[in-house]
Parts: structure tokens; sequence; C-alpha cells
């Protein structure tokens, strides 16, 4: 077993002259330090490290790695999280941070289930890591409607379009990133912006159906 | 949320007496049984009466809430919504003020029944509460009963207007002896006021505000997460697992073996994080030791399937005592089908959370049947069924994948060593790898035809890896042969027979179970004996359903399968396929490379027919539209009904067009959706359905839809290229035969 507190430690500084860079500190097995800069997702400064801190430096296959302490704009409000700046978003969502609307689907951007709106677009969270998704606009299912329900949301409702409903937090992010760019989206636009989502319980019908309900309902 | 207190609870998981009173009396007197877990009030279907409505299904508080008891998994299929619709329709509640309470431990939700089987009990459920309302007004009023009537939750005197509200009397009605549940009078079909509607479904806005919560979404506060190693080879041994690794990766707490059925032992890593769980198990070296089935492939399979279609007989079905192949016939047809192994791929993948502390435990879990996950839990952890509860989740699609096994009893081994609440979770590669399979078949079909083109002999022999006919052939007659042995079509000599084939691939009931399968086998071949008798292939089905009536006409049914169906209703049939092919524009002209084909099937006494129509452009096959026409008797839900037709016709055309699960040296060959990719939306076609009214008892509809489209387009393909294909999934341009 490793014992942590022999050759672990953290720290990290915010240099002047870049205020978005981050120097993250570590001691290895030999005690040798290394330095590894974090630099191309911090820009905006919302990152935030976590300081000595043994207990979040772990190995990962092999490799040292550190905890991070971030900040994550997350439907319009800042969300702290500690966590490996690997660990893709959906499970920073998911299990850190308790916004369980975000569905685990396939790993492997296949399925579409874990679709969230990065600065507006489309994205699979389950392909991105969370050091990425720092100083971006996040949205999930549960910011969507804003408190009460959003145009696509309500269309949802009108036509009845879940069955067991697991996919639908990302058919739903996925139609609403379509409509945000293409109001007038046409059958074509939505298979285009569609294909990516999988619906078991093959809802696709009404899926579509919503999509132009919506559509019509944002015009007004 | 809450999570019980050892205090809080007392054996089998029921809340205390002191905390039931304690929740009856703030709920006002009404007779409420359960637990707040998720904000939802739980109920125990199973430790009820089922001969008093008040406990068991319909909760009327003093306030006017009313909470309906759901005894079924909601997977998708709406049963969140319309078992409710029945109780209230009879109970006459208002609708707008109803809840609905998932029960613990409910019972088994699969084949098409909760409609079929629920709809008398629940009605008669629901007239006892109604009627033991107005016997209570009745007795307040001093008035008699006939002078009252139920509404919206309501009882009103006809002759003085007055009324008073179910909250207002349900402590009086408690307290005289019910009415007695064969007595009660049902409602007349043009009194309904809810059954037969279209009805929105109660369960959808939290699923579209990404709040409903699904077994992956239960958070328990401690609880830490788990995934499991398992053989990746259909049959093996774990030799040796060096984990040292895997326990210095972040966010990993332990790693253990767990026992198992199938190989020996599993290895467990559990993480703060799902995902410190993946990069552990990642980080594990495991050594497996190849077993019985190391050599299994598809082609190893299919020679297996050849030779089984002359191979020993297990089963067999015959309404002649000739044999049908050699009986005298003008014309004669053969063809073999065959569908590979289907996965079930519910997009949300296998889980359970449970925690086990004091030898008590709860779990919650999407399953498919409460009790049975409860029954698996107990076992494997050895305590009695009556010190675990089951808290059913809403569950991201069923297809008859969740009737528990592997992954309860891995998650109950789990939380036994860790004795804090786990989640276990599977990836979508181990829910690839380690599904329960629909079987591979192959059909050999026969038959003779007489100058006219009636059907005179007909033989059937289906080799398939069974479920569990092997160990039982009689078995097979339920889970294997429906669809096939009770062929609707008439003829004298009809031979049905079965071999099984062995496999290490697990198998298990997938959506539909045999009908999937046979009905694609037995509609492309009378499609091909209509072509035979240069008939067109509608007026034919037609034709032989007109015989059928005739023949069957007062005479008493041979029971063919094990279902409890009523006889078949050979005029039901012709109107179902009558309404499809005039909605399709039957026999209307088709351009070059467009192809229409028909088929029909009746299962669990619902009635169904479609048309499809398809274009092949250079190999590459294309459906555009499906015209499905159904008699499923008295509709229940018109919303949930059409919604559960759109979805099986898909799920169906999915499988026939696009999935296949092949075996490459001894082990499952797609681990994920980039390998096995269903029906996506842009390969949708157009859905048209078509409800035909009817006053029988309700079928089932959650599976019927499946079995069609596969015969429907395959005929449609037949009919654009003169090719007939007869293996699943469809390719024209690479059509074998064996």
């Amino acid at each position: 077993m490793v014992q942590e507190d022999a050759y672990s430690k953290t720290v990290c500084s915010h240099l002047e002259d870049c205020p978005g860079l981050a120097l993250i500190l570590r001691y290895c097995r030999c005690f040798t330090l290394h330095k590894e800069w974090y630099s191309p997702h911090f820009v905006g400064g919302s990152l935030q490290c976590s300081g000595v801190s043994p207990a979040y430096c772990r190995t990962v296959g092999g490799r040292r790695r550190a905890m991070i302490q971030m900040v994550l704009d997350i439907n319009g409000g800042d969300r702290a999280v500690v966590a490996d700046p690997e660990m893709p978003l959906l499970w920073v969502l998911r299990d850190l941070l308790g916004l369980t609307g975000t569905k685990y689907g396939c790993g492997i951007g296949r399925c579409g289930a874990c679709t969230v709106h990065v600065d507006g677009d489309a994205m699979r969270s389950c392909q991105i890591q969370v050091s990425n998704a720092v100083g971006k606009r996040l949205t999930t299912i549960e910011g969507i409607g804003k408190g009460g329900l959003s145009p696509v949301q309500s269309a949802w409702i009108a036509e009845q379009v879940p069955q067991c409903g697991y996919c639908q937090p990302g058919q739903i992010m996925s139609a609403t990133a379509l409509l945000l760019k293409k109001p007038n989206a046409t059958d074509t636009d939505i298979d285009d912006a569609m294909a990516g989502n999988l619906c078991r319980c093959a809802t696709y019908s009404r899926v579509r159906k919503a999509i132009h309900r919506a559509a019509e309902e944002m015009k007004r | 949320m809450t999570v019980l207190t050892d205090r809080q609870r007392d054996e089998g998981g029921r809340i205390s007496r002191r905390a039931f009173m304690a929740s009856a009396l703030a709920a006002g007197g009404a007779l409420v049984i359960g637990i707040t877990v998720r904000g939802r009030l739980h109920i125990n279907y199973a430790k009820q009466s089922a001969d008093d409505p008040f406990s068991t299904w319909i909760h009327i508080h003093q306030d006017g809430r009313t909470e309906v008891v759901l005894n079924k998994s909601e997977m998708g299929q709406g049963v969140y919504t319309s078992l409710p619709m029945i109780l209230a329709e009879e109970a006459e509640l208002d609708w707008n003020r109803v809840s609905v309470v998932q029960s613990d431990d409910s019972q088994g939700t699969g084949g098409s029944g909760s409609v079929y089987h629920s709809y008398e009990p629940l009605r008669r459920a629901g007239a006892v509460v109604r009627e033991a309302m107005i016997a209570a007004a009745g007795r307040r009023w001093q008035v008699a009963t006939a002078d009252c009537f139920a509404k919206n939750s309501r009882v009103f005197q006809r002759t003085s207007g007055q009324s008073l509200s179910y909250g207002e009397l349900v402590t009086d009605a408690r307290m005289h002896p019910l009415p007695q549940i064969k007595d009660v009078r049902l409602k007349e079909k043009k009194d309904f006021t809810l059954i037969g509607r279209h009805v929105p479904h109660l369960d959808i806005p939290a699923k579209v505000k990404g709040e409903a919560r699904y077994g992956i979404d239960v958070r328990v506060p401690g609880m830490l997460f788990a995934v499991v190693a398992q053989c990746p080879m259909l049959s093996g041994k774990l030799l040796s697992v060096d984990d040292s690794k895997a326990r210095i990766v972040a966010g990993v707490v332990d790693v253990f073996r767990i026992p198992s059925d199938r190989s020996g032992a599993e290895v467990a890593v559990v993480g703060d994080t799902t995902w410190a769980a993946i990069q552990g198990r990642k980080a594990l070296e495991l050594k497996w030791q190849a077993g019985a089935y190391r050599n299994e492939s598809t082609a190893s399979l299919t020679a297996k399937f050849v030779r089984a279609l002359d191979g020993k007989e297990y089963w067999n079905w015959s309404n002649t005592t000739l044999n049908p192949d050699q009986v005298p016939a003008a014309t004669r047809v053969e063809s073999i089908y065959q569908c590979p192994f289907v996965a079930h791929t519910t997009l949300e993948p296998m889980n359970t959370t449970v925690l086990l502390r004091s030898g008590k435990c709860e779990v919650w879990a999407p399953t498919q049947s409460g009790g049975d996950t409860r029954e698996g839990i107990a076992k494997a952890l050895g305590i009695p069924q009556k010190d675990v509860i089951v808290h059913v989740t809403f569950m991201g699609g069923g297809f008859g994948r969740r009737f528990g096994g592997d992954f309860d009893t891995q998650a109950a081994h789990v939380a036994k060593r860790m004795m804090r609440p786990i989640q276990l979770v599977w990836t979508r590669e181990d829910d690839f790898v380690h599904d329960e399979f629909r079987p591979a078949f192959m059909h050999r079909l026969r038959a003779g035809l007489d100058k006219q083109g009636n059907i005179v002999a007909w033989s059937d022999r289906l080799v398939d890896t069974t479920i569990i006919g092997q160990d039982d052939p009689k078995q097979a007659q339920l889970f294997e042969m429906p669809g096939a042995v009770d062929m609707p079509y008439p003829s004298q000599h009809i031979r049905v027979s079965y071999t099984p084939v062995d496999s290490g691939v697990v198998r298990g009931v997938w959506r539909g179970v045999p009908i999937a399968m046979n009905v694609f086998a037995v509609e492309s071949f009378i499609d091909e004996l209509a072509h035979a008798a240069g008939e067109d292939p509608y007026l034919y089905r037609r034709r032989l359903f007109t015989i059928a009536a005739r023949e069957t006409a007062g005479r008493v049914p041979v029971k063919r399968s094990g279902a409890d169906w009523p006889q078949p209703d050979p005029m039901r049939m012709i109107k179902v396929l009558d309404v499809a092919s005039q909605k399709a524009g039957w026999g209307t002209h088709l351009k070059p490379n467009h192809g229409r084909g028909i088929s029909c099937y009746r299962s669990v006494d619902s009635y169904l027919a479609q048309v499809a129509e398809v274009t092949v452009d250079n190999g590459a096959i294309k459906v555009t539209r499906l015209i499905t026409a159904v008699d499923c008797g008295q509709v229940v839900n018109m919303n949930g009904l059409t919604a559960q037709i759109e979805g099986g016709v898909l799920f169906g055309l999915s499988a026939a067009l696009k999935e296949k699960i092949t075996v490459k040296d001894g082990a499952i060959e797609q681990v994920n959706f980039n390998q096995y990719d269903p029906l996506r939306m842009h390969e949708a076609p157009q859905l048209e359905t078509y409800i035909v009214e009817s006053d029988h008892r309700p079928g089932g509809m959650g599976e019927p839809p499946v079995a069609l489209p596969a015969p429907s387009v395959a005929n449609a393909i037949y009919s654009a290229t003169g090719k007939r294909l007869r293996r699943q999934p469809f390719s024209v341009t690479n059509e074998e035969t064996v």
C-alpha cells in the first residue's frame, strides 16, 4: 500500500505574469521534485488550487496525479469540486455534484445520454475532462428550465415523448442546442443533430414532433 | 432523502408499529403504511390483504389527497399511469388529485401481462372503494344508496344535490364491513371517463426535468461506488489477481474478491466515485482460465444449428398422425430462417444499491421483479427474506433484462464486505459482455400446397439456443414455441418440433421472447406460400383466415402453447389486416425499387397487422413507412398504447436491420455501441398506427408489436427486389444460404 504522507505533497502557485496559470509541484517516490503546468484550461481564472493536500494526491495507473479543486460554472452558479483533472465531467456532475439528471450510457460518446451544453454547444460529458470544462458555461438538464420548464421541455410533455425516459435529458439537451442555432430546423437538421442520441424505447417519432412543436413555441 | 434507522423498522422492513401509528395520525387517519424514502411513499404490496383495497390499493386521506399503489415496475411501458387509471375509473377518484406510490418488493413485470392480468382485479378493487364510499354517505344522510352516486372523489345525492368528499367519508367507510369484491358492480363502458382516453403519463414531467430517479441515480449518505471485474469469456475461472496498482488509484477505497457462481470468483473494486472504481478496475492485473466453451464461435454454432435441424427432437406438437412432409401436395416449399443472438442494451446499465446493516438489508433496485431481487439478495447474504426490503426505482429500459440475478448478488456481496451503502454499476462493456442474450435460432419450414393454394401440410423444426428448455423440454413449449406452435393458418397436417442447441452464451428473455423470433419465420414463409400459390400476400392471408374462421367456429380449441389466452378469433385478424392494407394503400402503384410487405400476428390476445414500405437502392435498405393496425381489446390509455406500438415496432425493426451479437474464441465480440448500433433517429421510418375499436378484454401490448417489422420488412424487400431475406439482420448484398 502506498503511504501517502511519505512522499505526497501538492503545492500550487499562481504566477504573476499569467494569473490563469497554475503550477503543480509534486514529489514522487524518489523524492524528486516534479513540476507540471496546467495552463490552457485555467484561462478565466476560475481554477483554484487545493493547496497542500496529501489526501488528494494519489497515483493513477502508476503515474502521479494531483486532485485539484476547480470551480465550474454550472447552471448559472459556481460549483467547487475537488477531482482528478482527468475525470470526465459526467462523473463529476453525477457523483460529486449530485446532478444525476445527466445520464451514463456508454462512456464512449456514442449514446448521447450524457449530453450537456458547453458554452451553448451540445457535448458528450463523458468525453470532456473536467479540467477542460473550467471557465466554460455549463448547462445540464437541471438548469435548462431556469426553475420552470423550457419550451423544449414543455413540448416534450405536450407530445408525451418519454417512455423509460433515461435518454431524454440527453435528447432534450441536443434538441435545445439545435433550436438555439437553427430556430427553423428542418427534418434533415433534426436527423443530423439527433443522430448521436440513442433511444432504446425508440421514441423517435415523438421526439421529432416535439422538436417541431418547440420550434413553433420559441418563435412566438 | 431519509434512510431508515433500525429503530424505525421492524422485521421485514415494514415500518414499526409506533412509527406506523404516528404516520397514520399525521396523515389524518388515512390508512397509510409506508416509509418515506426518496420523498415517495412506499407500501409493501405483498404484505397487504388483497380483499381490502383501502390498505392495498387506494389510500384516501381526510384532506382529500389520494395515493394509488403501483405494484408493478415502470420501465417505460406506462403502467405508472395505466394501472392507476383502472383503479381511479372504478373508484371514481378525482384524477387530478391522485398521486402514485410505488410499492416495495413489487410483483414480476413482464410478458405483456400487467394490464392483461390486472384489469379485472383492479377494477373490482376500485369498485369496492366506490361502493364503500357511497354506503358511508347513505348512512350519513340516512338515504338509500340508490339515490347516491360518486364522481371526482365525492359522493352526491341525486335528489338533494348535497355532497360529501371521500376525505370526509373515509373514516366512516372504514368502520363498516366492505362489500365483497366478487359482488361489486363494475361500470359500463359508456360511463368511462378515464379508460380508453389519451391520458398524459404521470411520470413524464419528472422525466423531462431530469428529476426522475433511476436505480443508478440513487444517492444514499455515505455511499460508495463499485464495479466488478467479471470473466470476459463465456466460461472460465479466476486464476489470479494482482491488485497492487488498483489500490493506489485515486479514489479507490477497497479491492476484494467476491464469490461467483459462473467463474468461481470475481473482483470488486470500490471507489468514492464510479469513475474511481472504473479506473481501479482498469489497473487490475487479472488472469482467467478459459473453460469448456473456449473455442465457441458464431461459425461453430451455425454448424451445430444445421446438424440439429435433423437431430433428435426434444419436443413436438402435431394435429396429425401423418408426417406432413409426406402428405401429397401439388407444390412444396421449404425455407430456412435464422437470427443471431441479440442484446438488450437497456440505456441504463445494470446497477443495484444495497445497504446492509445489523443483519437487515435495504435495496434500491431498477428491477422488473422486486420480489425476485429480494429473494436473490436474501439467498446471497444468507439472511431471511423478511430482513430484505427492495425499493423499486424507475428503470432506464427493461426489455426482460432486469429480472435480477448476477448484478443483484454482486451488489449484496460488496455491501456485506463494506458495511456501508454501495452502488454497484455495470459499465456499458459489462452490460454487453454479461447480457442474457435473446437466443440465436434457425427454423426450417416446409409446406405442401394443393392446387388451390391451400396449406395441406406444414412442418416446422425450430432449433435454438434454448432459454430454459434444455433442462426441461416441456418448458420449451412456453418459452420457445409461441409464435410457431400456434401458427394461425389452417392446415390438416401440422407438425412443430424443437431441438435445443448447446452454447456457452448466456441467454434470457428479450422483449417478446419467442414471438420476436418465430413470427419472422412464420410470416415470411406465409408470404413465400402466397407467391408460390400465385396470390396476393394480403388476400392470401385473408382467404386463409376466412377458412380458419369457418373451421374453428363452435369447436373446442386445441391448446398448443402454454399461454392462457382465449381461443384465437380469425375474424379479428381479418379486420386488422383490412385496416392496415387499406390505410397503406395496398395494391396501388409502386415506383421501381420500392416494395410493400404485410404481416400479421396475435399474441396475449392482441391482434396486429402491419404493412411496411421500403426502398432498396444500391443494396441500401431504407424502411420509409410502417402502418400498423391493432385490435387489443378495450384500450386503457390511448397515449400509452400508441407509445408502446411505436416503440415496440421500432425495437423489432432495430433488431431486424442492425443488431447482431457474434462469438469468437469463446467470447462475445461486441462490447459497446460502436460495435453494436441500435436504430437511430434518422433511420426511423414514418409510423402510422390505427386502433380498431373493440370491447374485448384488454390484451397485452408491451411485446406483440416487436414481432411484426422483421417479416413485414423482409416481405417488402422481396416485393422491391425479388430477393427473399431469411436471415437477420437483413442485408441485400450479403445473403448466404445455409
